[in-house]
């Protein structure tokens, strides 16, 4: 991108150089002119030092990126047997394992799964094929985009309010999922609005002239399109749903939990519960659990995200 | 400006007025359109013709920006007063677009998806037969009935949507510039197609290809910046028009 | 005409439509749900709070000290720490993720530029408790054999994570920006004989200002609602500082802490994370309407 010519006289250069090409070709139009005071060596020096500046900025990002997993990886890799994922918590290190936590997230994430795609498919079915356009929908537009922002805290602070409290829920799987649905709800409702937009328009007209209804025509044409967009978009607000830890904290979740949930309304403690739980202790012993967790934890985030990178590989650019 | 007398039309603007917005498309259009006739609409891009086909059948709907005034009839009752469903309309009038496009399933499905939604209590399987016989695609696809309908050529793709505009048991088929995103052989399919259908069917063609309406319509009408200019006999609009407009517009001397 | 082989709707058919209908619109009030939910149960405890806490100690007090006697309830120690580590977040994280999203929209090419983006955004789906272990167990041993006099907890480790954190924000909204920018641009430019950099820095760049505010701006946001890392990194000792080497508390360190412990519902500590919740709501919600306002009001600038 910066071919650089040794020190080739410019004065030698001709006017050429303005070119449309001269930015590209580079390295050779300075000083066309006495008028022009265009000092050439400090001018290669600016562009390979931005050039470099940038290339390091990116490369210390992976460099992050890799040392984050690599150490974790390292501290956390000897605990990763059996025994973890089959062993409860426990006050003694040697025997602590992740089973709790583990199938807490699998409960909370079956559940919040079905809600949020319920809740967050449906209205961008609603907003983006179904709804006249009037102050209702562009009221639940405006809270949409507010909601996007909020922190994944006051959602917990929302679910304790409501679910805990109010509807007697009180620190049950349900209501943890239930407060992650809200939060993933918004994320769902753009990513499949998204994926409806991309529908082209002569689909609909066509089931529209054959004298189908709007809602025959998202049935059978609009929703199998966009499918692959969807359960993309729900893929991976499934895997930011599954790694919070802040709201289901908020709802009291940070209990000792050495059972498996076996309904909705069972306590449930979660995969970054535990992990925050081991974290927060001063002995070492405990860290080395909470990176095996980690290692759990990313597995499983970065299994969700393979197969939302398959399924827009496989069905993405069909239409 | 000249109309055609028909006794009993089966389409028929009375003093329509189309807008977008507050621009007016199509200015205070008169015009009837005949049973089992194959009418041509022509005229520079922009003229107001396609806009005249989609409020035909009430495509124009979904442009948030669109309104109208005037009346357009359809076997006597307006469509856009009468009580009659939308939906329950527009099955009777079918249409083909401009660029083919054809559901992302089955061939067979893409046609039986319209009459089943609509309850048809037939054979779907002879409907299928009879739609794309009448399509002139049956011989094409008669093997691969469960291919999609995406994986034929332009040309094909084309007939198939004809076929499932058949399908339906239309009265009226619009057609908006239906062989522009074709070749010249897929062309000619589609034009020696419209000769069979117009024993059954009441066909309206918007083109932008004149010696296309010459070859397929028997009447033809040319707007002009929102105007219906002339229409009569296309016989006789294309050798001799009575406006100076339509003849300049013919010879290729704008648009 | 209409041969009996075709069914009328029937109104039974028309029904059922409807109700599909507004089942789905059912579906969308959902939001509406949450948004006035939020804002009611914010509201109400922290008007409970407020009936026992002036709202002008709360604002000038300087000290925040709820869970122990004398209490005090000056909210600005929590401001402080979660400003500390948000604006450390943005010092990092503003010029590398900038830096990152001109090497990928302007230098990088074909796969490296395809593997690039995905690659970084890895980095925003690792979730904040890894950040916060990350911090506490990487960062500040290796910030302690800089600053030997360092705390275990403190705002520096938990800016360099959150930093890290925001910075896929940052630089894909910057990278999108940036290709929006016409070539025509780029080529006016190149035809006066300017090199790259300079074509960069002083055209493209300044062109796409108004997404590169605004992914600042919601970075920031972001840096401020994060609660587990700033939990684990940063410790709870509210405090009035400017020195990032100490621990302090963040508005959602605070709320994290109470919930995490036995407190009653309907005690003053109880209703006070409310109160501070709706401080953090209203900071965020501020600055998003902000970015969302300043998207809105230049994005159009191209076309």
């Amino acid at each position: 991108m910066n071919p650089i010519e040794g020190t080739i006289d410019s004065q030698s250069k001709s006017e050429t150089a303005a070119g449309v090409k001269a930015g590209v070709a580079a390295g050779d139009e300075a000083a066309l002119h006495p008028m022009f005071h265009n000092p050439r060596k400090l001018r290669l020096f600016k562009e390979r030092f931005f050039y470099g500046s940038i290339l390091l900025a990116t490369l210390c990002a992976l460099g992050f990126l890799f040392y984050l997993l690599f150490s974790i990886g390292a501290q956390g890799w000897e605990h990763l047997d059996m025994d973890f994922i089959n062993n409860f918590p426990s006050r003694k290190p040697a025997q602590a394992g992740f089973k709790s936590a583990i199938w807490g997230t699998v409960w909370l994430g079956g559940m919040t799964l079905i809600f949020s795609v319920f809740f967050g498919v449906g209205a961008a079915l609603y907003l983006q094929e179904l709804s006249p356009k009037n102050r209702f929908t562009s009221s639940i537009q405006v809270s949409i985009s507010t909601l996007a922002g909020v922190p994944s805290i006051i959602y917990g602070m929302l679910g304790l309010g409501i679910f805990v409290r109010f509807m007697g829920m009180g620190r049950s799987v349900l209501a943890g999922s239930l407060t992650l649905s809200l939060l993933i709800i918004p994320v769902i409702i753009i990513a499949s609005r998204e994926a409806l937009k991309a529908v082209p328009d002569s689909m609909r007209m066509a089931s529209f002239a054959l004298g189908a209804t709007r809602w025959q025509t998202v049935r059978d044409h609009v929703l199998p399109a966009a499918v692959p967009g969807i359960a993309t978009g729900v893929i991976l607000a499934m895997a930011r749903a599954m790694g919070e830890a802040a709201p289901l904290i908020m709802l009291g979740a940070l209990t000792y939990v050495a059972f498996v949930p076996s309904g909705p309304l069972d306590p449930f403690t979660a995969m970054p519960i535990q992990i925050f739980n081991w974290t927060s202790r001063p002995q070492e012993a405990f860290h080395d659990l909470a990176s095996t967790g980690i290692i759990v934890l990313l597995g499983f985030l970065m299994l969700c995200n393979s197969v939302a990178i398959f399924i827009r590989l496989r069905w993405g650019r069909k239409l | 400006m000249m109309s055609q007398k028909f006794t009993s039309p089966i389409l028929q603007a009375t003093n329509l007025n189309l807008y977008y917005g507050t621009k007016k498309v199509v200015k205070n259009l008169n015009m009837k359109i005949g049973k089992k006739t194959v009418t041509a609409m022509i005229g520079p891009s922009g003229c107001g013709k396609s806009t005249i086909l989609r409020s035909f059948n009430r495509m124009n709907d979904f442009i948030d920006t669109f309104s109208h005034e005037g009346e357009i009839l359809f076997e006597g009752s307006d469509i856009y007063k009468s009580k009659i469903d939308v939906t329950e309309f527009r099955r009777r009038i079918g249409m083909v677009f401009q660029k083919p496009n054809p559901f992302s399933s089955s061939i067979a499905k893409n046609i039986t998806w319209g009459p089943k939604i609509n309850g048809y209590k037939g054979d779907l399987n002879e409907l299928v037969e009879t739609s794309l016989r009448k399509a002139a695609l049956w011989d094409e696809v008669k093997d691969k009935l469960n291919d999609s309908g995406l994986a034929l050529s332009g040309g094909q793709q084309q007939r198939l949507c004809i076929a499932r505009a058949i399908a339906m048991d239309p009265e009226v088929i619009l057609m908006d510039e239906p062989c522009s995103a074709l070749d010249p052989a897929s062309t000619l399919a589609i034009e020696d197609l419209i000769h069979d259908l117009k024993q059954q069917y009441t066909i309206v063609i918007v083109t932008h290809n004149m010696q296309q309406a010459a070859r397929v319509s028997e009447y033809t009408a040319f707007m002009y910046n929102g105007d219906l200019v002339e229409y009569g006999p296309t016989t006789k609009l294309f050798s001799t028009p009575d406006e100076k407009l339509t003849r300049d517009y013919i010879v290729g001397r704008f648009g | 005409m209409t041969s009996q082989l075709w069914a009328k709707i029937s109104p039974w058919q028309r029904w059922r439509e409807r109700m599909v209908i507004r089942g789905l619109a059912f579906t969308a009030m959902v939001s509406i749900f949450t948004t006035v939910g939020i804002i009611f149960i914010l509201g109400e405890e922290s008007f409970q709070f407020f009936s026992q806490v002036s709202l002008k100690e709360f604002l000038f007090n300087t000290r925040w000290a709820p869970l122990f006697e004398p209490r005090s309830f000056g909210i600005w120690p929590l401001i402080n720490g979660t400003l500390i580590i948000a604006i450390g977040a943005i010092i990092f994280a503003l010029p590398v993720g900038l830096g990152i999203a001109i090497y990928t929209s302007e230098y990088a090419t074909g796969w490296w530029q395809k593997v690039l983006k995905p690659v970084l955004e890895i980095l925003a789906g690792i979730p904040s408790v890894v950040y916060g272990f990350f911090a506490l167990t990487q960062v500040t041993p290796f910030l302690q054999k800089i600053f030997p006099n360092i705390e275990v907890f403190n705002a520096l480790s938990a800016s360099i994570v959150i930093a890290i954190m925001i910075l896929p924000t940052i630089a894909s909204i910057c990278d999108d920006s940036l290709r929006a920018i016409p070539k025509t641009v780029r080529d006016g430019a190149y035809a006066l004989g300017t090199r790259k950099s300079e074509v960069t820095l002083h055209i493209v760049v300044p062109a796409a200002l108004s997404g590169i505010l605004a992914s600042f701006i919601l970075a920031f946001s972001r840096a401020i609602g994060e609660t587990m890392a700033v939990t684990l990194a940063a410790g709870a000792t509210p405090q009035l500082t400017a020195n990032p080497l100490v621990g302090v508390q963040a508005m959602t360190a605070y709320i994290a802490q109470v919930s995490m412990g036995d407190v009653a519902h309907g005690t003053v500590e109880y209703q006070s994370i409310f109160a501070v919740g709706l401080v953090l709501f209203l900071m965020t919600l501020a600055m998003n309407l902000l970015s969302q306002f300043i998207v809105k009001r230049y994005a159009r600038k191209y076309e």
